[in-house]
């Protein structure tokens, strides 16, 4: 795959959407394509961040490490992007990945994220939204799982 | 003095000291060694004869200069006025006609010029080899006190200074030595036969003519002096900044990081200020001096206008000898200048040795003879070492090791214990005779170590501290450094080698220096307890495995190289191994963690100089930055018609980068890191583009052609996937690989590799060799799963000795520091471990391991030191559970001594400290 077809790629991603091509190509071109094998983990949930990544070919788990042992929360596919939690607050990853099958990614280092950030306010607006659009997502689960407990709750009292 | 016992009859290897004088015994203050406390002292007591000799080819070459200077008078009157008469040369009588008398002169004139020509060449020549001889002996002398400093003056005097002591300081001196007695006896007899002549002339004149050399001769010296003054000044504030400097390189971490860069600059300028001042007067002072000389010249011609004008006219001279003396006096300014100048320099050169003989003189340097000498027989340290009222007294005051008396069992292991600043570690030092006490005495079966030659001493002990310094050399060699007391095995020298050897003895025994071969084998198998050289080798792998270290030295065996002239086997056995690999690769289905070398396919996760040479550059000539400019890689492009199809990928390539880095790059580092131009290059590569947009690409000038051509050199397809080399390309590039090849003219033969699947690749590391390909860009954890591969292909091969042995030539750098303190604690040890001493003194020696490490190679050490001597200085005292019997110092003093069961009881010492941990 060439750059191009990167920058064409990157261009389907609603966060980079609205970036110039000169800029696409600048971020296809620092970031790093690194190819995992299935079944290998590209980071564990606690590891210090240094990258988000963008998925080019293949298929990850996310997982989430839990009392209960690991629970895959979600599965991501070409184009998803991801990893950029942890390197925009400065936290600890906040859970694992791992390549479902052979997994081809562009790896984008925390500087050019940050970077791109502080130089393109619509890209951070972007990026704003879908936290946004996720945190929504997470409340509506998190309501509909108390509702549930209360009803269970309600069940055995 | 003390005598030496009997078995220790002495003789100093290589260097011809006077034997039966018995050495001292103790550290000597005012020995002066082979350096004389003066300058003309150094010079008369080793170049007498040769200045000597010096002096009369000056004195025999002068006849023949003043007839080479009397000839053209006889010539010139030959010419004008012939009165034919007979010549005798002893009892013969030749008698020659006008023509053939000329010719004879003529002849006689050109054998004059070569005579003198020959004289001046062979005094010359003396002179620079008498020069440089002493030079040598000089620094000689001066490195070799360096060894016998004692180590508390390392603290007072640093480095910085001692250097161009050794270097700079001295060079001048080698260049006087050889002038010193010849120059003025030539300038000196010159000035003195003109005067000679002068007087012969008129004696009025000539008294008139030296009138004002007493006032000179007065006034100069006086000058001189206060410029002789500033010379020393200048020379000490010049040893500050090779001080400083030197400081700085070791501290520009600290430096920067207190933000101290200001405080630092201003207080170099502040020393380049005392320079400059001083220079600055000592050059007024140097041209007043002149100023002076010249204006007095200048007066004496007065003299002679005015009394040789009055004798003239009163007709007590004539005109013609007024002339003469006048043109004569101009010829005295010569060598006049020339003695001043000889006394000027004789003046700087005296301050230079006094200076720097000074610095190289410190109270309580070793003994010479203790350090050189080498006994008959060196007997074993057995039974017990016994201290005897010990102390060493610091600054005059600080007792650091106060009155320690015991005795301790060589057969056993002692640790010695104390808090910080409780003399555990000077006593350490002061039984490896590395400190000297200030009273008391050390010993073994009666010996005592201060009248113990360094022969002894270092053979049958071995010490290693928390610091250890490696030399920089391979590690192999540094873990040998303690079996190389003598060269033991000459090498065989046979004709001209044999004689430049010889050569070689001769002159380094002329100059005072030792004589011994640096290239014979020095390595003394039977001090290591080995009978070849094999053997030792089995004990080295031995003496790392026992310490941990072997699989460190492994790594960097496999990153290393291997000469496979040297080691054929092992080259064969890696080669056998890289198939190895490649089956495995194949069996763990991870084959495409590398791209293979294949000579018929382009490797698109190599770049693209390394697919154009197919090999591992040796040497610079096809090294990767030139590649671009270099003359046969362009004739082979131009060959195959490449050149402008890759200054187009440069052009590609340079649009790409300016168009991505040319505004809002992220950062400087950022485009180091990624682009192929580095950002201040950029500008360069756009206004090449701006004048390629307005000339068009046919008119570019070669410089820019070149840059542009140097950028697809450096790509690799698979990682930097800008489309700019496509499959053609890779394929005409790879039809290139092959004119390169056979084309390669015979003398750049040498300069490359070339990639075969059947050859050991000599320049290439050993891992490289394995894994013959390129690892693939872009795969996650490839490195580390294919050392894991590497591994297990050497272990199931049993080449992990063969590896082992490699990673022995690793360089280590200066002062060991490409290896980590732990590693070089180890290397320490290992070095200690392979001379089988009877005694050895560990002085925290592993304070940088972790804490089952050393508990490993205590354990390990006491097994080896069995029914020898183990003394061990620990930092953490919970350690002393592994030793048979402890020490225990506080405030200097021994305060208690015993077995770890009587020792750790309610109220003493060793519980107090073991509570503390």
């Amino acid at each position: 795959m060439s750059l191009h077809e990167e920058v064409d790629m990157l261009k389907r991603i609603p966060l980079f959407a609205q970036i110039e091509p000169p800029k696409l190509k600048l971020i296809a071109f620092t970031s790093e394509r690194v190819a995992f094998d299935a079944g290998h983990t590209l980071f564990r949930q606690g590891d210090a961040a240094n990258a988000a990544y963008v998925i080019v070919e293949g298929k990850a788990e996310v997982i989430v490490e839990t009392a209960g042992g690991p629970v895959v929360v979600a599965v991501l596919g070409p184009n998803d992007f991801f990893g950029e939690i942890a390197i925009l607050c400065d936290v600890p990853r906040t859970a694992s990945v791992r390549a479902d099958t052979r997994l081809i990614t562009l790896r984008i280092s925390k500087e050019l994220f940050l970077r791109l950030i502080k130089e393109f306010p619509t890209m951070a607006v972007s990026i704003m939204r879908e936290l946004a659009h996720r945190l929504e997502a997470t409340n509506n689960q998190l309501r509909s799982e108390h509702a549930e407990l209360e009803r269970l709750r309600r069940q055995v009292h | 003095m003390k005598a030496f016992p009997s078995a220790l009859r002495l003789r100093i290897p290589g260097i011809g000291a006077a034997p039966g004088e018995a050495a001292t015994g103790a550290r000597s203050t005012g020995d002066s060694g082979g350096i004389q406390p003066t300058l003309h002292g150094f010079i008369i007591k080793h170049s007498l004869l040769q200045q000597a000799y010096l002096l009369t080819l000056v004195v025999v070459s002068l006849p023949f200069y003043y007839y080479s200077l009397d000839l053209p008078k006889a010539i010139i009157n030959t010419i004008t006025k012939w009165t034919p008469h007979p010549f005798s040369v002893g009892i013969a009588e030749f008698h020659f006609a006008h023509l053939t008398y000329l010719w004879v002169l003529c002849g006689l004139y050109f054998l004059m010029v070569l005579v003198n020509g020959g004289f001046k060449y062979w005094i010359n020549r003396s002179k620079g080899q008498l020069g440089e001889r002493m030079l040598r002996r000089l620094r000689f002398e001066l490195y070799k006190r360096l060894l016998r400093f004692p180590s508390a003056y390392f603290k007072k005097v640093s480095t910085g200074e001692i250097i161009p002591m050794i270097t700079s300081e001295v060079e001048p001196l080698g260049g006087f030595i050889g002038d010193i007695f010849a120059q003025p006896a030539v300038q000196g007899g010159t000035l003195l036969t003109i005067i000679y002549f002068m007087f012969v002339q008129d004696w009025i004149l000539g008294l008139a003519s030296l009138s004002l050399y007493p006032i000179q001769g007065y006034i100069i010296p006086k000058l001189q002096r206060k410029v002789n003054l500033l010379g020393k000044q200048r020379v000490r504030t010049i040893r500050r900044v090779a001080d400083r400097t030197g400081e700085s390189t070791f501290g520009a971490g600290e430096i920067l990081t207190h933000d101290n860069a200001r405080y630092q600059l201003a207080s170099f300028a502040r020393l380049l200020g005392t320079i400059y001042d001083i220079r600055f007067e000592i050059y007024q002072r140097k041209f007043f001096v002149k100023f002076l000389n010249n204006t007095l010249n200048q007066v004496t011609p007065f003299f002679f206008y005015a009394i040789g004008g009055y004798l003239v006219i009163r007709g007590n001279l004539s005109a013609g000898a007024l002339v003469a003396v006048i043109s004569a006096y101009k010829d005295m300014s010569a060598p006049w200048k020339e003695l001043l100048d000889y006394y000027q320099q004789f003046q700087d050169t005296k301050i230079k040795y006094d200076q720097v003989v000074e610095q190289f003189q410190p109270d309580g340097m070793f003994d010479e003879r203790l350090m050189l000498e080498e006994p008959e027989a060196i007997p074993h340290f057995t039974g017990e070492m016994s201290l005897s009222n010990l102390t060493l007294i610091e600054d005059d005051r600080v007792r650091v090791v106060d009155g320690v008396s015991a005795n301790l069992p060589l057969d056993r292991s002692i640790a010695i214990l104390g808090g910080t600043g409780s003399g555990k570690q000077e006593l350490a030092l002061l039984m490896a005779r590395l400190l000297w006490p200030t009273s008391g005495r050390i010993g073994v079966n009666g010996s005592d170590f201060a009248t113990l030659p360094t022969a002894v001493l270092g053979r049958r002990m071995a010490y290693s501290g928390p610091t250890p310094y490696l030399f920089s050399t391979s590690l192999g060699d540094n873990l040998l450094a303690s079996l190389k007391y003598h060269p033991l095995r000459e090498p065989e020298y046979e004709g001209a080698r044999a004689k430049r050897h010889q050569w070689q003895r001769q002159e380094a025994r002329l100059s005072g220096n030792i004589d011994l071969n640096i290239d014979a084998d020095w390595v003394d198998y039977e001090t290591a307890g080995v009978k070849d050289q094999a053997a030792l080798r089995d004990r080295v792998v031995e003496v790392l495995q026992k310490l941990g270290l072997d699989q460190d030295v492994y790594l960097l065996g496999l990153r290393g190289q291997l000469d496979p002239k040297a080691w054929p086997e092992a080259a064969q056995a890696l080669l056998e191994a890289r198939k190895g690999v490649r089956a495995r690769l194949a069996e763990d289905k991870i084959t495409h963690l590398v791209e293979p070398f294949d000579v018929t396919r382009y490797n698109t996760n190599a770049s693209l100089a390394e697919n154009l040479l197919f090999g591992t550059p040796v040497g610079p000539a096809f090294a990767a930055e030139e590649l671009a400019t270099n003359t046969y890689v362009l004739r082979v492009l131009d060959k195959v018609g490449l050149t402008d199809d890759l200054v187009q990928r440069g052009l590609k390539i340079a649009e790409t980068m300016v168009e991505i880095f040319a505004d809002g790059a992220p950062s400087e580092e950022f485009i180091a890191q990624f682009s192929f131009i580095s950002a201040d290059q950029l500008p360069d590569f756009q206004a090449i583009l701006a004048r390629i947009g307005k000339d068009g690409i046919k008119n570019l000038k070669k410089d820019d052609r070149a840059r542009l051509l140097s950028l697809p050199f450096k790509l690799i397809v698979s990682r930097h996937r800008l489309d700019a080399i496509d499959e053609t390309l890779m394929g005409r590039i790879v039809e290139a690989r092959r004119v390169f090849e056979a084309d390669l003219p015979e003398q750049l033969r040498d300069s490359i590799e070339f990639f075969a699947d059947d050859r050991y690749n000599a320049a290439a590391t050993i891992q490289d060799n394995l894994l013959f390909g390129k690892l693939a860009f872009g795969e996650a954890d490839a490195e580390r799963r294919l050392i894991e591969v590497v591994a297990r292909v050497i272990d199931a091969l049993d080449l992990r000795r063969t590896v082992i042995e490699a990673g022995l030539a690793f360089q280590v750098g200066p002062g060991g520091t490409r290896l980590a303190l732990a590693q070089r604690q180890k290397v320490a040890i290992a070095r200690c471990m392979l001379k089988r001493p009877d005694v050895l003194i560990l002085n925290e020696a592993t304070s940088a391991l972790d804490g089952p490490a050393q508990v490993r190679i205590i354990d390990m050490l006491k097994e080896e030191f069995a029914g020898r001597g183990l003394i061990w200085v620990l930092h953490r005292a919970s350690l002393v559970r592994q030793f048979a019997e402890a020490l225990v110092m506080e405030h200097g003093r021994l305060v208690e001594q015993g077995t770890l069961a009587d020792l750790d009881k309610p109220g003493t010492k060793v519980s107090e400290l073991l509570k503390a941990e």
